[in-house]
């Protein structure tokens, strides 16, 4: 599943994103590297981003990105 | 001299610890990205005198945008580096460290935001941290200045770090040195990450929006009017009047420098706003007519600057900006240029793709008015009531998205989507935004005054050589038959190169119609942008692109000017 799969409020693990090493280096940069557990905040509507949280830090990625990155559910609601 | 490089990543503090070590004040926001180009000031510690470059934000050593490629080619004209860390993010931020510890120049780490741990309920051993480092680390608050005086002390015993990292495994070094440092009390949500979650879901962030900016323009309204009112006015009514009046009757009307000074006199008398002298109209459009909103602009963008708020308006614009090809932070710059084009220009640097950075530049360059500029038109058309700049303000909304969606279909390239980290809600400091405040309003000062002075010379030479009217005959074509307006306009054409503000101050003595007007303000608006903006922007994406758009401006400008006409002549 995605990150555009998660419900609001919903924790994850990040596994890893399909696109090139260029993207998944500039992501490991800002610190959504593989193994990290995410939260996703929300959704903006029509199509708009969508707001993770990781650790105390919060992310706003694009939905067809998000679409891309992989992620694997580990529990229910915060 | 040695050269101290203040580096980390977007966003942790570094402008403010540079205007604290140098007193340089440099614009600094919350929000990433707000520094593209680096800045130099001088520090002097016990007699010797050291360089400090304040170096754009970056995530990493390998740059992925063009302010990122300004910070990694400063490395090597390090002789020190300050690393600048987020306390509150101590993880992601020592990912960076590790890179740059491995260049093998002296450095010391600053953990920036250290009172804003305190209330996250964050612990972090800092002594710990510069054992398993290598290096110094000290502590500070650049904001408020504390533990400024302390780094200082402590730059000249910078060293090169001994510790080894292996680069393969470097997350898993990173955690083991944070789980080492750094303790974390289980602390419910601050009201801070609260209201940041409301105001980025649609709703209640939407409507949240909405009135920030209704409130922010009113305020900028309200007050800007009040100070031109309650304090320019009379300024220059009772103390500048009298002394002017009698300049001019020194100098005599109607010789060479009374027309440079003071200008032509209406009735008998000066009128600020149509004599256009130097000292008459040169001082009351920038001082009068444009500083009370410039001052009230800057403030309340800088307010929300500092909160953090901006980045988050922009996410909910997201879906908006992509209409024109743009994603929700490319909201920003646009925003700036609100202020002046070329700061607004400068802030194109953040933005990734080629093909953003050219709509971007295009539709700034033709549909965004500066505030100046804007000043100007309200408080002309202000007169005849709301329902002229109701038509100026939507036929730019009509340009600005028609010219985009056109450009987002007619431009090769990709339109990247937003990635972006979104800053946590901060409480402003205070002396800290009056200061950016002033330095904007005297930046405005110094780049407009000697433009706005040059315009006014401009002019009077036109009118007293004649050469007014030859170029009127030849712009006829166009101004007359196109636009309806009458061939003295070419003059506001002319000057508005070099000033917009003077430009459209040009149209008050010419007794235009209100279509006129409206034609008129659009048409200056959006032919041209200023020298200055139109310079930088040839540096800033090159001949080639520049031409382009500047081919794209003369046929927007030509066909809205003639629409525009033809429909204020159906409906009025």
């Amino acid at each position: 599943m995605t990150i555009a799969d998660l419900t609001k409020g919903e924790s994850a693990v990040f596994i890893n994103i399909h696109g090139g090493w260029g993207i998944r280096r500039r992501l490991e940069a800002m610190g959504l590297r593989p193994g990290i557990v995410i939260t996703k905040i929300s959704d903006q509507i029509f199509g708009g981003p969508i707001i993770i949280k990781v650790g105390k830090i919060e992310f706003a990625i694009g939905r067809h990105m998000a679409r891309r990155m992989i992620v694997q559910r580990i529990g229910g609601l915060e | 001299m040695k050269t101290l490089l203040l580096m980390g990543n977007p966003n942790v503090g570094k402008s403010a610890l540079f205007a604290r070590l140098t007193g340089v004040h440099v614009v600094a926001a919350n929000y990433p990205g707000s520094t593209v180009e680096y800045t130099k000031g001088y520090l002097k510690i016990k007699d010797e005198r050291w360089e400090v470059i304040d170096v754009p934000g970056t995530y990493s050593l390998d740059p992925t945008s063009k302010a990122e490629e300004v910070a990694v080619r400063m490395l090597s004209q390090g002789d020190i580096i300050i690393n600048v860390v987020d306390a509150t993010n101590l993880e992601r931020n020592l990912n960076l460290s590790l890179q740059l510890l491995k260049k093998r120049i002296p450095m010391l780490m600053v953990l920036n935001f250290w009172d804003e741990t305190t209330h996250k309920g964050i612990h972090i051993d800092n002594v710990k941290l510069q054992h398993l480092c290598g290096i110094p680390v000290i502590p500070t608050t650049a904001v408020s200045g504390e533990g400024v005086k302390n780094l200082v002390e402590i730059i000249p015993s910078a060293k090169i770090s001994s510790v080894k990292y292996s680069t393969k495994n470097r997350w898993n070094e990173i955690g083991k040195i944070v789980a080492d440092v750094q303790v974390l009390e289980h602390k419910h949500h601050t009201i801070g990450e609260l209201i940041g979650e409301a105001t980025i879901k649609p709703f209640p962030g939407i409507p949240m929006a909405a009135v920030v900016l209704f409130l922010s323009f009113m305020l900028i309204w309200w007050i800007g009017e009040s100070i031109k009112a309650f304090v320019m006015d009379p300024l220059f009514d009772f103390l500048l009047g009298p002394l002017l009046h009698n300049l001019s009757d020194v100098l005599g009307s109607g010789s060479v420098l009374h027309n440079l000074l003071i200008g032509r006199l209406m009735d008998g008398s000066i009128d600020f706003e149509a004599s256009f002298g130097i000292l008459t109209t040169g001082l009351y459009v920038p001082f009068a007519i444009v500083l009370p909103y410039i001052i009230m602009f800057y403030f309340v963008l800088s307010l929300l600057e500092d909160i953090g708020y901006l980045p988050r308006l922009g996410i909910l614009l997201d879906r908006a900006m992509h209409i024109v090809g743009l994603h929700g932070m490319g909201f920003i710059p646009m925003l700036l240029a609100l202020g002046c084009n070329v700061p607004g220009v400068m802030a194109l640097r953040t933005i990734e793709s080629k093909k953003a950075r050219f709509i971007s530049a295009t539709l700034m360059a033709i549909a965004i008015p500066c505030w100046g500029q804007l000043a100007v038109i309200i408080s002309m058309l202000g007169r005849t009531g709301p329902v002229g700049f109701t038509i100026y303000f939507f036929t730019l909304v009509v340009v600005w998205l028609g010219l985009g969606i056109i450009l987002k279909r007619g431009v090769k390239g990709e339109s990247l989507e937003i990635f972006s980290e979104i800053p946590p809600y901060r409480i402003p400091y205070i002396k800290a935004l009056f200061k950016k405040v002033w330095m904007r309003m005297f930046h405005f000062l110094k780049e407009a005054l000697p433009f706005v002075f040059l315009g006014i010379v401009v002019v009077n030479l036109l009118y007293m050589s004649g050469i007014i009217y030859i170029l009127g005959d030849i712009a006829s074509p166009v101004l007359t038959s196109l636009f309806g307006l009458p061939k003295e306009t070419v003059g506001a054409l002319i000057v508005g190169v070099l000033r917009k503000d003077v430009a459209v101050g040009m149209l008050v003595p010419l007794g235009l119609s209100f279509k006129q007007v409206v034609v008129a303000s659009v048409i200056l608006t959006i032919y041209f942008p200023c020298m200055a903006t139109f310079l930088l922007l040839l540096k800033e994406i090159g001949v080639k692109d520049m031409l382009k758009a500047t081919a794209i401006m003369i046929v927007t400008f030509l066909t809205v000017g003639t629409v525009l006409n033809i429909i204020l002549s159906l409906l009025l």
